[in-house]
């Protein structure tokens, strides 16, 4: 009985230390001190250029006027923010459902794999510039044109990932589910779909990064909100510090979307990251 | 002969379906090979895998094939296990399960639920597969494995796993493929030891291919030597040993010095 407890003792040990092993990594991917320090030699090299007149603060304002402005424009900043990230999170999550969907089909036939593979990737060729005037006006200046653009932007990169993570799938592993009279439903449920999972973890982690250029654009198609159209709105108006808070914000929105995918796929896929003990043969 | 249009349909639908199921009519056959060919077309051509096999294994029996490197000992157990059709010849078979030469544990199930995995291939409910299972784990010598993860076993233990998955799927043919090549040669030693007992409690009819003459004349009754390819049965020993063997055992050390002999090498 004793020994039973010790071992579940361990074993809740080792759980903990996984957890906060998982953490710290996901932390460091947001601010490790190696990234400071390179931003900080970063920003004093931008803040001595524009100083000694590289170039007018007008067309690259200096990093403490965007630190000023960061700071006077907060509210508004914020309530913006609030906007796009829904938008961007909404996009991804969407972008994710019907990635996944559409490898699963792929995966499964071979004759809309051919048929729609090519158009997939020359869809990605299609400026989105092009498209969000369009979708803005059929849909209006409201949420569901961003979402769509945002989806579209996301959708390519999750599904050739997930795509590959399902063809990827050792042939001898189908082979052995056949021999167990598994059924193609049995063996996609039990072996290629939960192989596939990395791979659309993949693909979210770079949507994460293409999404917030996808809401800019739509929300310069058409809309009062949001931190595109301050964006829009900053640069005619000369204010041009706050258009580089609002990217600023973008880009550590982006930075932490990423961290927390990384994080989510830790603590979910945690044997994606351990080393594979079947592959010496 | 049958056309060669059936055999390319009969192998397109194995794609999609499970194996094909017994072309034994009933009751237990073992395995009766005869004169089986195997053709594969490649790119440069055709290649013969296997002409003129013939093999047969009681029920109950257990029959070791060695051979040299890519002399079809692979396509053998596919035909087998009804994962290939042959060009030629005929395979009767009672179902069989196949033990890949590399594990191919699923890194995302604990030893439990991969040792349960034919269970739940049939749409048994988990809880119920990893019931069933459970036993088996402790007689495997994996007791306080159970809940760990391929990555966390050692070779051996990951080995024992994926041999009582096949064991699970309850067929009785179990057709082994180099189930040890992947092992140091301490582990594989000692896991030659374990099967061998394994199988004196758990009788089935078991096709070992191996390129271990040594493990083929300790563990089975019937040793069949192949040629290299296109491969075909070019000597055939009878074991007919007690149990258990050892490998310094004479009558050991003759056996596996005439199968040797069988596959061109001198003494």
């Amino acid at each position: 009985m004793s020994t039973r407890v010790g071992v579940s003792g361990a074993e809740a040990g080792v759980v903990v230390r996984t957890e906060i092993r998982v953490f710290r990594a996901a932390g460091r991917l947001v601010l490790g001190w190696r990234t400071i320090v390179f931003l900080l030699v970063l920003f004093g090299a931008w803040e001595l250029y524009v100083d000694l007149g590289g170039a007018d603060s007008l067309i690259l304002p200096p990093p403490h006027q965007i630190a000023q402005s960061l700071y006077d424009d907060r509210s508004l900043l914020w309530s913006n923010f609030l906007v796009t990230a829904r938008e961007i999170v909404s996009g991804i999550l969407v972008a994710a459902v019907a990635g996944l969907a559409l490898a699963v089909s792929l995966h499964l036939s071979r004759t809309l794999r051919r048929a729609l593979y090519p158009l997939l990737v020359a869809s990605q060729a299609i400026p989105v510039v092009l498209v969000a005037p369009l979708l803005v006006l059929w849909l209006g200046f409201g949420f569901a044109p961003k979402l769509i653009v945002i989806a579209i932007v996301c959708f390519f990169p999750i599904v050739v990932t997930t795509l590959d993570g399902l063809a990827a799938v050792d042939p001898d592993l189908v082979k052995l589910m056949r021999t167990f009279d598994a059924s193609r439903a049995a063996t996609f449920r039990h072996v290629e779909l939960p192989a596939a999972l990395p791979g659309l973890f993949t693909g979210m982690k770079i949507a994460s990064v293409f999404a917030p250029i996808g809401a800019v654009f739509a929300e310069q198609a058409g809309s009062n909100k949001g931190l595109g159209y301050v964006f829009q709105q900053a640069i005619p108006q000369l204010l041009t510090a706050r258009a580089y808070a609002a990217v600023f914000i973008l880009a550590a929105f982006a930075i932490a979307l990423f961290a927390l995918l990384t994080l989510a796929e830790r603590l979910l896929l945690p044997w994606a990251y351990e080393p594979r003990g079947d592959n010496r043969a | 002969m049958p056309a060669k249009g059936a055999n390319i349909q009969a192998r397109a639908r194995a794609v999609e379906a499970p194996a094909q199921e017994p072309r034994s009519p009933e009751g237990p056959n073992g395995v009766r090979i005869r004169s089986v060919d195997r053709v594969f077309v490649t790119r440069r051509g055709e290649v013969a895998a296997l002409a003129g096999m013939s093999l047969d294994a009681a029920p109950g029996e257990i029959v070791a094939v060695v051979g040299p490197s890519g002399c079809g000992k692979s396509t053998l157990l596919e035909l087998i296990c009804g994962l290939q059709e042959p060009d030629g010849g005929t395979v009767e078979a009672d179902p069989a399960a196949l033990m890949p030469q590399r594990d191919l544990l699923l890194p995302w199930l604990d030893a439990t639920d991969n040792a349960a995995l034919a269970l739940r291939a049939h749409g048994t409910p988990r809880e119920q597969a990893r019931e069933a299972a459970r036993p088996w784990l402790e007689r495997f010598g994996l007791a306080g494995f159970e809940r760990s993860r391929p990555a966390e076993l050692s070779g051996g233990m990951r080995q024992r796993v994926a041999f009582l998955r096949t064991l699970l799927a309850g067929k009785p043919v179990l057709a082994l493929d180099e189930p040890f090549a992947a092992l140091d040669a301490l582990t594989r030693l000692e896991m030659q030891g374990w099967l061998g007992s394994l199988l004196a409690r758990e009788p089935r009819t078991v096709v070992l291919v191996t390129h271990d003459v040594e493990e083929a004349v300790v563990l089975a009754d019937r040793v069949v030597v192949m040629s290299p390819r296109p491969g075909r049965t070019v000597a055939e020993l009878a074991v007919g040993l007690s149990r258990p063997r050892h490998r310094t055992d004479p009558e050991v050390v003759a056996l596996r010095e005439r199968a040797l002999e069988a596959l061109g090498i001198p003494r």
